[in-house]
């Protein structure tokens, strides 16, 4: 495989259609528009569908649609775009039908602006529409996660029949790496569950409806058994020199990747820090968070919101360790200095024994 | 029977389908169709043929909301040793009365 | 005796074959619907089933259902079915259509789901012509919910949110949805059709079919409205209901064709035929044997490569597009590489910069808040990003005099009128190349081979080729020259 310089944003496209998709319906929004473009480009040239539909509402309800008759489908909006979603997220959410949302989060509330924040955690990760659902949600911190997580998120969206956001940051989105892609695309599939217009799907009902009161809780019983197995069998998490680090920094996205940098900077002078990087937001990997406490004295929470993910981080430590917190919003990003100030402030207060720079350890992290 | 004296066409109800609307009795043009007297076990009074007079013509089929409430026959001419092809009962309309 | 014609009877109007025997999705009364007597909606669905019958297509027919009274589509239709939310059968429709054109997608809509909170989903279907039917059931108001005003109440008529009767003044007028359609190009068939005496209903059944059968033929988008009675909330008789859809509501809703393009309309294009899965990526741009293997000249150097850059200036000064090249070259010699731009309200303001990073190290972070080098390309970049560059590093400036209070002590500093330079080359626009000319003669880290392989990735006119190579020389020698001069001085 050769490794090319690319867009995030136009990963994901690359991505989804050697995946199988065949069906992007979109509405443009800064900073994720180049998605949509990129799928009016190539998904025709795949033989698939590409419709820019008339409002978020109509593209998600599109989804549903293409998803209903059995296709890999997709759409890409940002903050004021997906909460126009939520309505359609929810239905296919109830209706159990895979697809895939990329989000590239912009500042909010309202019409904020268009510089990256992180500020779509709450409505994507804990469910912004109606009802008992879950959607599952996957965070790249680089251009090839962009490419490998979009084909995660359609291979999950498959496996539990329910929308799957990849959530990433206008940075992610915006930004340029090297990338490589698998050489052979997926086939698209045929679920049997699907209502194709053939004799052999002519029995099958798509619907979020459930008039009867036992019905519907037996299917929310059902939704919740799924979501158990998804907690217990895709939580994803990188930790970047975390084992028996006694200040853990916790971040995803773009946050992520400063995090590492300060890491490398804050070990070089003997602190002893590590990275613990949420890959899936939902399901949350609590269980990376349970173990590192074990060795951990404080975790550290850094975000491009106003503590969104913190709550996740808590509810995951369950009081077990302190939690210190970090964050800019409405385009700021925490910058390597600050969060470098931050740590060695944290470490100097909390006394942190001093350990071994980073130079002895094993060279893994880049040079600075 | 002599089948020149017969009927052009033939009204079955489902009692248990039919909802008592009356459109049938306000559309049907001979004017063959009445309410029953006695309420059907859901409460309904429900339509009912006349007994005769039905020209076949199918606009209480087409008036009436329910799918199947109303099975509209109409009377055709065939060579005798073809036999006879239907038997009045109708698939899923043997509780009909015979009005 | 056995040519005798005797008399028998046969079926000659039954229930449709398209509809369950038993409605088994239901919980309960499985042999009936769940509508209350006389009403409307009951006629519709037999209209429906019949013509699905009529034109053979049941195992090719998706329904798609709304919410309101006839949510419950699928208890009905031994069809493919689909369940909507309130107002989007349109889209959910087109979904479906789109990827599976073959099919026969119908969608079932209310007057509140079609036009109040569907009107968008409904006017933009239609305007794309996409090829489904639409059977839209127009009754004035809103049933399911128990009767409230919709977009259709007659001017007068009460509903529960409407107690006095709706006025004009403050709830504006009926929606004409047939007639406001017929306004769009697209529409292949539009009629609207009543259930108000026996006339009206065989021509609504024959419309129905008419609109179905135009998507069988392949013709695109047909609409059929079709005046409803909702004895239940209009309080009236399911006969007094049906003679009100002719007296009353036919007055504010005339009956007739609004659009009929049957004849004109040519079907639809077979769709193209699909790539073989093993051109995939070819076509999407990443097939490797079309990349580059990355090696025109393997970074030979032993020593690390840690270069972060921070290039900012005016949009339309090749800010991004000088950052790209660097990258792209970085990625040429076999280096781990990014770049990001700013974007969004700095790029439309006028100004823009980019991050690169090179490195013989994976990167961590590709912000660069602290470069090595600074390219600004005008003044107000200069000030900007001046004070952030690590000490021991350099500021390639595009102004004949460095400006005194931006001067430090700490870095270097080249500073010439490169976009003059660029003009005395033939374009000014190749300012930004000279700089990197500049900026590669500085720091060395890249051979000319792999400067020259991302140029001809990224740069496709020759003109402007040929442009930014004698752009990036002039920049190494304009380093060089300054050089000599300063050793000539000291
Ligand atoms: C988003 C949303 N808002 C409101 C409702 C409640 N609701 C259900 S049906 C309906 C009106 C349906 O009216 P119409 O489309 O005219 O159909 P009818 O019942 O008259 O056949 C409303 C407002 C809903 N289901 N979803």
């Amino acid at each position: 495989m050769h490794k090319q310089l690319m867009k995030g944003n136009e990963a994901i496209v690359r991505s989804a259609i050697l995946s199988g998709c065949r069906a992007f319906y979109g509405y443009p929004i800064t900073p994720a528009s180049e998605i949509t473009e990129a799928a009016a480009l190539y998904m025709p040239q795949a033989g698939g569908v590409f419709l820019q539909a008339e409002s978020e509402v109509a593209s998600i309800n599109m989804l549903y649609g293409a998803a209903s008759a059995g296709v890999r489908v997709m759409t890409a909006s940002s903050g004021p775009g997906i909460s126009l979603m939520q309505e359609g997220i929810s239905y296919m959410a109830g209706a159990e039908l895979p697809c895939v949302i990329a989000d590239i989060t912009r500042g909010g509330p309202g019409l904020g602006n268009i510089a990256a924040e992180q500020s779509d955690y709450h409505q994507v990760v804990k469910g912004g529409g109606h009802g008992n659902y879950r959607t599952i949600v996957l965070a790249p911190h680089s251009v090839q996660e962009m490419a490998d997580l979009t084909a995660l998120a359609f291979e999950l969206a498959d496996k539990y029949r329910n929308p799957v956001v990849l959530l990433a940051d206008g940075f992610i989105g915006q930004m340029m790496e090297p990338v490589e892609f698998p050489q052979r695309a997926i086939e698209p599939r045929q679920p049997e569950w699907a209502v194709a217009g053939t004799a052999e799907t002519r029995g099958n009902l798509i619907t979020s409806l459930h008039m009867d009161i036992n019905d519907m809780e037996q299917h929310n019983r059902a939704l919740e058994a799924k979501y158990r197995s998804a907690e217990r069998h895709e939580a994803r998490a990188e930790e970047w020199y975390a084992e028996g680090a006694e200040i853990v920094l916790v971040g995803y996205g773009i946050v992520g990747r400063i995090l590492k940098a300060v890491t490398a900077d804050a070990r070089a002078s003997g602190i002893n820090v590590g990275v613990l990087r949420p890959i899936t937001l939902y399901p949350f990997p609590s269980f990376n968070f349970q173990r590192l406490a074990k060795r951990a004295r404080v975790f550290v929470v850094v975000e491009m919101s106003n503590g969104q993910l913190l709550e996740d981080v808590r509810l995951a430590l369950n009081g077990a360790r302190p939690v210190e917190f970090l964050n800019r919003m409405g385009g700021n990003v925490p910058s390597h200095d600050e969060v470098l100030a931050f740590v060695r402030e944290l470490a100097q207060r909390t006394s942190s024994t001093i350990r071994p720079s980073m130079e002895q350890e094993e060279e893994r992290v880049a040079h600075v | 029977m002599n089948a020149e004296k017969r009927d052009r066409g033939l009204l079955r109800v489902d009692v248990d389908e039919c909802k008592g609307c009356g459109l049938c009795v306000e559309a049907c043009p001979p004017k063959v169709i009445g309410m029953s007297e006695r309420l059907n076990h859901y409460g309904y009074r429900t339509a009912t043929y006349a007994g005769a007079g039905c020209t076949g013509c199918g606009i209480c089929f087409i008036v009436c909301p329910e799918p199947g409430a109303i099975t509209v026959l109409r009377a055709v001419k065939r060579p005798a040793d073809l036999g006879r092809r239907f038997d009045t009962a109708i698939a899923g309309a043997s509780e009909c009365t015979s009005n | 005796m056995s040519n005798e014609l005797i008399s028998d009877y046969e079926v000659s109007h039954a229930k449709p074959k398209a509809f369950y025997e038993r409605y088994a999705r239901k919980e309960e009364l499985q042999h009936q619907t769940h509508f209350c007597p006389g009403c409307g909606h009951g006629n519709v669905h037999k209209m429906l089933a019949k013509a699905i019958d009529e034109l053979g297509i049941q195992d090719k027919t998706i329904l798609v259902g709304p919410v309101g009274c006839s949510v419950f589509t699928y208890y009905y239709f031994d069809v493919g079915n689909v369940q909507a939310a309130h107002g989007r059968a349109p889209a959910v429709a087109t979904g479906v259509k789109r990827s599976r054109p073959e099919s026969i997608v119908i969608g079932y809509q209310g007057d509140g789901d079609l036009s109040a909170i569907g009107s968008a989903e409904i006017l933009h279907a239609a305007n794309r012509g996409e090829h489904i039917t639409v059977i839209f059931v127009n009754n004035a108001i809103y049933s399911m919910t128990g009767g409230q005003a919709a977009p259709t109440t007659l001017i007068g008529q009460k509903s529960t949110t409407t107690p006095g009767g709706r006025n004009a003044a403050t709830e504006g007028y009926p929606l004409h949805v047939s007639e406001l359609l017929a306004t769009l190009e697209a529409p292949v068939y539009i009629e609207r059709v009543g259930l108000g005496d026996n006339k009206q209903i065989a021509q609504a059944s024959r419309a129905i079919r008419r609109a179905v059968e135009n998507q069988v033929r392949g013709l695109g988008f047909s609409l059929i409205e079709v005046l409803s009675p909702c004895p239940t909330i209009w309080k009236m008789s399911p006969v007094e209901a049906q003679h009100w859809v002719r007296d009353v509501m036919e007055k504010t809703f005339p009956l007739g064709v609004f659009r009929d393009r049957t004849r004109e309309a040519q079907p639809r294009p077979l769709p193209e035929p699909e790539p073989a899965l093993d051109q995939i990526p070819r076509i999407l741009g990443i097939a490797d044997k079309d990349l580059p293997d990355g090696s025109s000249a393997k970074n030979a150097r032993a020593e690390e490569v840690d270069l972060r850059v921070r290039v900012a200036g005016f949009g339309g000064q090749g800010v991004l597009l000088l950052g790209e090249v660097l990258a792209e070259a970085g990625l040429d010699a076999g280096l781990e590489v990014s770049w990001l731009p700013s974007y969004g309200p700095e790029m439309r303001s006028g100004t823009s910069n980019c991050h690169v990073r090179l490195s013989s190290q994976t990167i961590d972070s590709p912000l660069v808040t602290i470069p090595n080098v600074l390219v600004a390309m005008n003044e107000p970049s200069l000030r900007k990003f001046d004070v952030s560059v690590r000490p021991g590093g350099w500021v390639i400036y595009n102004g004949d005099t460095f400006p005194e209070d931006c001067v430090r002590e700490d870095v270097h500093v080249l500073a010439l009128p490169f976009t003059q330079m660029a003009d005395e080359l033939g374009d000014a626009r190749a300012c930004n190349m000279v700089m990197l000319g500049a900026l590669l003669e500085i720091t060395g880290v890249l051979p000319q081979a792999n400067i020259d392989a991302a140029l001809h990735r990224l740069v496709k006119h020759s003109k402007w080729l040929e442009l930014d190579e004698r752009a990036l020389a002039r920049g190494r020698e304009l380093y060089r020259e300054s050089m000599q001069e300063l050793a000539y001085e000291s």
